[in-house]
């Protein structure tokens, strides 16, 4: 199933699959955040934006607006 | 025997302990100057490496890789690309973290292919066995074609060992680690044709960065063929980081081993409360509180013992040196001057060794997530927070702390409302002006009144920093890209030394800063207070004398008239008018337009003031001065309630620091945004501190 990483729950994870390249910064990618990588969204701050994530080992936090723009792949069976 | 030196550039991620790494190698020999025409920080130490052999080590600035997106980080760049530049290295040292390896190589593959001897040093070994990391080093060594220090800054171990690979530098071999010029194969064919004599990767970093450089000539690549538009050069950019990541996700496959199930994990626990919707707001306003408790309340011993130990060193100078011009300037000027400044040394301190330990324990990364959306309101960014709490210490630091905000308008309305945050420079003269006017008491028993006051200036120039960023977030019609990337480092018990380091050093260079000018104005002002035109001045004895027959205190007298004749007392009572609606004498005019160049300079200028006027009693504080002072026209006290709060007003929103407008100006490229500050700070704050008189004179 492919969602935005914006939709994943707290706890889930996913493979970042594609994203829009004109939206994402060139240091986020550098973070880490590729396609193909491992991502997990560990906390939401209060108010519901930005996000703590876990990307290809990589502790970072990026707003919602960003993570709207990136695709992931959500494995089907529960992990 | 001569001793020979090999520059040594440290690069590496923020939070590897890069600076723990430096510190730990040059101990404190080691000095923070500036580049040359901008306002980055530059460490240089120096180590011993043997008898004949020492080492001159420069900290670059922290980046995530050589594609710049700061000004902290082109320096970075600028450097690695200029062969003539005298701190070239001879050798690199990159610092990585071993929780972190793999983000941490993406710049070690980009430092790699510039050509540079490379030594690769892997921080935090102390951390292996905590998180169940192994290393397989000679595999890595063979990967990587460098040779690997595993160190632990905070224990001292391995320091020895890279030491000796720096010794053997040459012995490391220049061969980029991967090919990256595979990403357009066909492309960079045509640039080594082009340029054959220049390494691949520097080339391309020619191309796409926006930097200075020396030597290459960057017009020739751009208006030729090689010139790409800006998303293509994003897309290559893109295709390097993954070439680059796949490189390193083979090379740590085979070389590191990660037992998951002997892993500890201290993050997700403090996490789990420092950023909770709740308690993570608790914990921080309590840390605020206490930041603000040392400020106040534990920093008056040693300052109470400053103020007095300057008093009786002024009596003690008067009564040893012989008598004359130089001994005037020294007691009355010079001396009253500097007490001026040293005093909020303790104040100052306090500050940076709090903002040291937040960021160096990665709190401050919790407090910008957990402040982003709220700051966002104002049009600031959550990494506004750390501009705005270093504030507290100085606008200077801050302003330049605003670096790693990624969007323009967030990063400038940041730089534009900083000010107002209360600086270490307004405490000499809020502590001043409301241990006049504020009654030392207590409400409920519990709250000093004095305290209290303090408290809410500080809330005021939040708050007006808060106001003016929302107005300016309406206001500003700038469109830019919400970029906003924090990376959320592991928490990490401060290291006393660092945060020692840090505190020296900028409370240091803070004070020599401020010194230098608080030294210059004193005398200035000592002589344009010590010598006056015309022929009252010169005659004031006979002038006083013929009015007062009566006798009583002649010398006070003659003291204040001549003062009064003096080139300040002139130029003070030029500009009466436009301060006398706010309550203020000449006096404190002077003292008002000299702290035009910095605000601690008022407590100074009013010391050296009275000074000159009761050169009979030096051991008396300048807070017993300006108390007995009265007003010239209502002969009532001169420092009350209104023009006491007025004072205050007047300091919490006026812009009156010459620094931060050339720092304003350095960070936007432009005098239209200092010149801004300045007209909306002082205008306004000239208005809030007269209808705070007008109201409260009655």
């Amino acid at each position: 199933m492919k969602v935005s990483l914006a939709q994943l729950q707290i706890g889930q994870k996913g493979i970042i699959d594609d994203f829009n390249i004109d939206l994402i910064p060139l240091k986020l990618l550098e973070m880490g955040c590729l396609p193909g990588n491992e991502v997990q969204l560990l906390q939401v701050a209060p108010f519901g934006d930005p996000l703590y994530l876990n990307v290809n080992d990589s502790y970072l936090a990026i707003r919602l607006e960003t993570a709207s723009a990136i695709q992931v792949e959500i494995p089907n069976s529960k992990s | 025997m001569k001793v020979g030196n090999i520059n040594i550039a440290l690069i590496g991620n923020p939070n590897t302990g890069k600076t723990s790494v430096f510190n730990q190698l040059t101990g404190l020999n080691q000095q923070v100057g500036n580049y040359p025409g901008i306002t980055v920080e530059k460490k240089v130490g120096v180590c011993k490496l043997a008898s004949n052999l020492k080492a001159t080590i420069l900290d670059l600035p922290g980046t995530y890789s050589l594609n710049a997106s700061s000004l902290d980080e082109n320096v970075v760049i600028e450097l690695l690309l200029n062969k003539n530049d005298k701190d070239y290295p001879d050798v690199a040292i990159v610092v990585t973290e071993v929780e972190n390896l793999k983000r941490n190589l993406l710049l070690f593959t980009q430092i790699k292919d510039l050509e540079i001897p490379t030594i690769l040093v892997i921080n935090m070994s102390d951390r292996m066995s905590y998180k169940g990391i192994s290393l397989d080093i000679p595999y890595l060594e063979k990967q990587l074609k460098t040779k690997i220090a595993l160190i632990s800054s905070r224990k001292g171990e391995g320091i020895e060992e890279l030491k000796n690979l720096i010794v053997n530098y040459k012995n490391i071999t220049t061969e980029p680690s991967l090919n990256a010029s595979s990403i357009d194969v066909a492309y960079f064919d045509s640039l080594r044709k082009a340029f054959p004599n220049q390494p691949l990767y520097k080339l391309w970093l020619v191309i796409t960065q926006d930097v200075n450089f020396a030597n290459l000539n960057r017009n020739e690549l751009h208006n030729s063929s090689f010139a790409k538009s800006k998303d293509d050069l994003k897309r290559l950019q893109q295709k390097e980081t993954i070439k680059r990541y796949q490189f390193i996700n083979n090379v740590l496959k085979e070389g590191q081993t990660i037992d998951l199930a002997s892993a500890k994990d201290l993050r997700s626990k403090l996490d789990r409360i420092l950023i909770h919707k709740v308690f993570g707001y608790v914990v921080f306003f309590l840390i605020l509180m206490v930041i603000f408790q040392s400020i106040f309340d534990w920093s008056n011993i040693p300052m109470d013992f400053i103020d007095t130990s300057f008093a009786s060193l002024s009596s003690w100078a008067e009564s040893v040196l012989p008598a004359g011009i130089l001994t005037n300037l020294i007691v009355q000027g010079i001396i009253p001057g500097l007490g001026g400044i040293v005093i909020f040394i303790p104040q100052i301190a306090f500050l940076f060794l709090f903002i040291s330990i937040l960021e160096e324990s990665g709190y401050m990364s919790r407090v910008v997530f957990l402040m982003d959306k709220t700051m966002r309101k104002f049009g600031l960014s959550g990494k506004s927070v750390v501009p705005l709490i270093s504030g507290t210490a100085c606008a200077i630091p801050a302003i330049m702390a605003t670096r790693n905000i990624e969007n323009w308008k967030e990063r400038l309305i940041t730089i534009l409302v900083t000010p107002f945050t209360t600086c270490s420079a307004r405490l000499p003269v809020y502590a001043i002006i409301i241990s006049l006017v504020i009654p030392n008491k207590r409400l409920f028993g519990i709250f000093n009144l004095q305290g209290l006051t303090l408290m809410l200036l500080y809330l005021l120039g939040f708050g007006m920093a808060l106001f003016s960023a929302w107005v300016l977030h309406k206001v500003l019609k700038i469109q830019s890209k919400t970029y906003f990337v924090v990376e959320m480092p592991n928490y990490k018990l401060p290291m006393i030394k660092n945060v020692a380091i840090n505190v020296v050093e900028k409370t240091k260079s803070f004070v020599f800063g401020a010194g230098k000018m608080i030294l210059a104005i004193s005398i200035v002002l000592w002589f344009l207070a010590s010598y006056g035109p015309g022929e009252n001045f010169k005659n004031a004895e006979q002038i006083v004398a013929k009015e007062n027959v009566s006798g009583t205190n002649i010398e006070g007298k003659i003291a204040s008239y001549k003062l009064e004749n003096s080139y300040i007392g002139l130029i003070g009572k030029s500009i009466e008018p436009v301060i006398s609606p706010l309550g203020y004498d000449w006096k404190i005019g002077i003292a008002i337009v000299s702290s035009f160049a910095a605000r601690e300079v008022f407590v100074g200028t009013l010391a050296t003031i009275y000074s000159i006027q009761d050169s009979d009693d030096q051991d008396t504080t300048i807070r017993n001065k300006l108390s007995a002072e009265v007003h010239p026209v209502t002969g009532e006290k001169l420092f009350n309630l209104a023009s006491g709060v007025s004072l205050l007003l007047f300091y919490a929103f006026a812009m009156q620091c010459m620094s931060t407008l050339a720092v304003t100006k350095k960070e936007t490229n432009s005098w239209k945004w200092p010149a801004i500050q300045l007209v909306f700070m002082s205008g306004f704050a000239y208005t809030v501190a007269l209808i705070a008189y007008q109201i409260l004179k009655n």
